[in-house]
């Protein structure tokens, strides 16, 4: 559904960083209905991959396909009818309502003097009950814990009715509960909605509880890619991150955990 | 409320607040007007003093404040959504600055650059605002491509340093009328006299308001960051663009109009938004109809409350907007 072909985007190094950050020759396949996760250390290229894809930026050579089409022949409005992002954190300038904010994710529908109608309302509403934060709909948005904010931007994200869902380390500032949670979300939404999902994340066992997919990023390039069990080993754990983990599937969570025992230096 | 209602009340109510205060302020002063004479039908223009004064004296003061008013609080409000800054005003990128150098050497060197009726010191100060537009806007582009807010809000206040040390050099040079010429100057005066300048501001004015119009749902998704607003199908730096551009418009020609009068543009979208809310559809027409009665209250004010003598309306305002503006640092969390 949303293929990256040969992406190449280079930045210079972020703080800390001695190497160029960016991605080099990725290339990678989110499925119709699949929900894939890019894993990778710090400084690996997931945030700049993910925004590859949804066209934020422009890749210096490869091209990024929606259903066969180039996303660069698209004009904003197009894309944000196709592929909608939820970023790690969204910090407000001014305050707006939870509802306010779920209704901006309508902007692409909407023309330029047009005001949001019933038909907006509606799914609006429909987004805050499937996120559960209908009751948070007069609040005003930063006034909201980690992960109701995360919630609310994943309602914005569903009344954009784009069939593709980006999301940049969904769970990177929230507890337990609020993880487990965005994680259960996640999996209704692709069930029920049959939204296609890409998640950049740094949480290995929250990837393998969520995705039938991963693609794994070391330095800008894709190290591993394919179906979750085959990418989430021992060997490429302790290859990308330098750590020598224990990998072993647990019966009462019904997936793979990754549980780090000591940093190794990477190979 | 739907948002048709919404907007629908907003302007009335705001609309029927600014209309009042252009009628109203013109019948206050040292000679008390009535309105029923002022529209008395019955007696000619040129038999009518109240209508004589009223029109030719003191409503094209009154009409000043008001497109001041209105285009500073404007232009705040979409500086504060484009610099995703609620302490930024319509003087924090240098405009002003720009504006008041400009007027400076105007005053200070006479080279009668008067066109069309208005004087040169208007023509000169709206020539110096443009030039500080150039500047920030350059200096905020040259790195890559796209606009870097911060990069636009360093260039901005540092352009705002730069061109206040200048002023200070050349008002230190000058002879003393001209320094207080200057000084006056940087206080505000809306009183123009004619409907020349107003007439030759106006045009600008309507040209960044025509942006305006188009602006605010792209400003409200900008509240959300350039990448969460580009996600959602803004094209950012078409928005940021016309946002810079229009807002510096409008601030150019309200300066060059009536003088840097400080905090309308910071005072007035806060006090909007404690009223209305913050989606820029509403914020923005009521913020220009509410700074248009706000500076039409303070300069009737300034002109009444120590009579006969006339307070500038630049320091009135700064008396109102310096507290204003701690409350304002304060409160935020």
């Amino acid at each position: 559904m949303l293929l990256a072909d040969d992406l190449t985007y280079e930045h210079p190094p972020g703080p800390g960083q001695q190497t160029p950050g960016g991605v080099r020759h990725v290339s990678m396949e989110i499925p119709r209905g699949g929900i894939v996760g890019i894993l990778g250390p710090n400084g690996s290229g997931k945030t700049t991959l993910l925004r590859l894809m949804a066209g934020l930026i422009k890749p210096a050579s490869g091209r990024v396909l929606l259903n066969g089409r180039p996303l660069a022949s698209r004009s904003r409005r197009e894309v944000a009818r196709e592929i909608a992002v939820v970023p790690q954190e969204t910090r407000l300038a001014f305050d707006f309502t939870v509802l306010e904010v779920v209704l901006m994710g309508r902007f692409p529908h909407l023309g330029a003097f047009q005001l949001e109608g019933d038909e907006d309302a509606r799914l609006a509403r429909q987004a805050l009950d499937e996120t559960g934060t209908a009751h948070l709909a007069g609040r005003m948005f930063p006034t909201l814990s980690g992960g109701e904010k995360q919630r609310v931007i994943i309602a914005a994200a569903l009344a954009q009715a784009a069939p593709v869902m980006l999301l940049d380390e969904p769970t990177a500032s929230l507890d337990p509960g609020s993880q487990i949670e965005i994680g259960a979300l996640l999996r209704r939404l692709n069930g029920r909605r049959q939204v296609t999902l890409a998640v950049a994340t740094h949480d290995l066992n929250f990837a393998a509880s969520l995705c039938t997919g991963l693609v794994l990023l070391r330095q800008g390039r894709v190290a591993a890619a394919g179906p979750t069990s085959e990418v989430l080993t021992r060997e490429h754990i302790r290859g990308v991150y330098g750590v020598d983990a224990d990998v072993s599937f647990n019966e009462r969570a019904g997936h793979l955990t990754v549980v780090p025992l000591a940093q190794v230096g990477a190979s | 409320m739907p948002m048709r209602r919404r907007l629908a009340f907003t302007v009335l109510t705001f609309g029927a607040l600014a209309g009042a205060a252009c009628l109203l302020a013109p019948l206050i002063g040292s000679t008390p007007l009535s309105l029923r004479r002022v529209f008395d039908g019955s007696v000619p223009f040129a038999d009518n003093p109240d209508a004589q004064i009223f029109f030719v004296a003191r409503l094209p003061r009154t009409l000043a404040a008001a497109l001041v008013g209105s285009s500073l609080a404007a232009a705040g409000v979409v500086f504060q959504a484009l610099l995703r800054n609620p302490l930024a005003t319509p003087f924090t990128l240098g405009v002003s600055a720009g504006a008041a150098l400009g007027a400076m050497l105007a005053i200070i060197f006479p080279v009668g650059l008067a066109f069309a009726g208005v004087s040169s010191v208007p023509i000169a100060s709206f020539a110096g605002a443009l030039g500080a537009v150039a500047i920030v806007y350059a200096l905020a582009t040259v790195r890559r491509q796209g606009l870097s807010t911060t990069v636009l809000l360093l260039a901005g206040i540092t352009l705002n340093a730069f061109f206040s040390s200048v002023i200070l050099f050349i008002q230190y040079l000058a002879d003393f009328s001209q320094t207080f010429r200057t000084v006056r100057w940087l206080m505000g005066d809306l009183d123009v006299g004619s409907y020349t300048p107003i007439l030759a501001a106006l045009p600008f004015m309507l040209v960044a308001f025509a942006a305006f119009a188009v602006l605010p749902r792209a400003l409200n998704l900008l509240t959300l960051g350039a990448d969460a607003a580009a996600a959602r199908g803004v094209d950012v730096l078409r928005t940021q663009r016309l946002s810079f551009f229009s807002a510096s418009l409008a601030t150019g020609a309200a300066v060059s109009l009536g003088g840097p009068v400080g905090f309308i543009g910071i005072i007035v979208p806060h006090l909007v938004r404690l009223l209305v809310g913050s989606d820029h559809r509403i914020v923005l027409p009521a913020a220009t109809l509410f700074g248009a009665a706000f500076l039409i209250a303070c300069d009737t004010a300034s002109r009444t409350v120590m009579a006969p003598m006339e307070l500038p309306v630049g320091i009135l305002t700064a008396l109102i907007g310096g507290p204003f503006f701690l409350w304002l640092l304060l409160r935020r969390r």
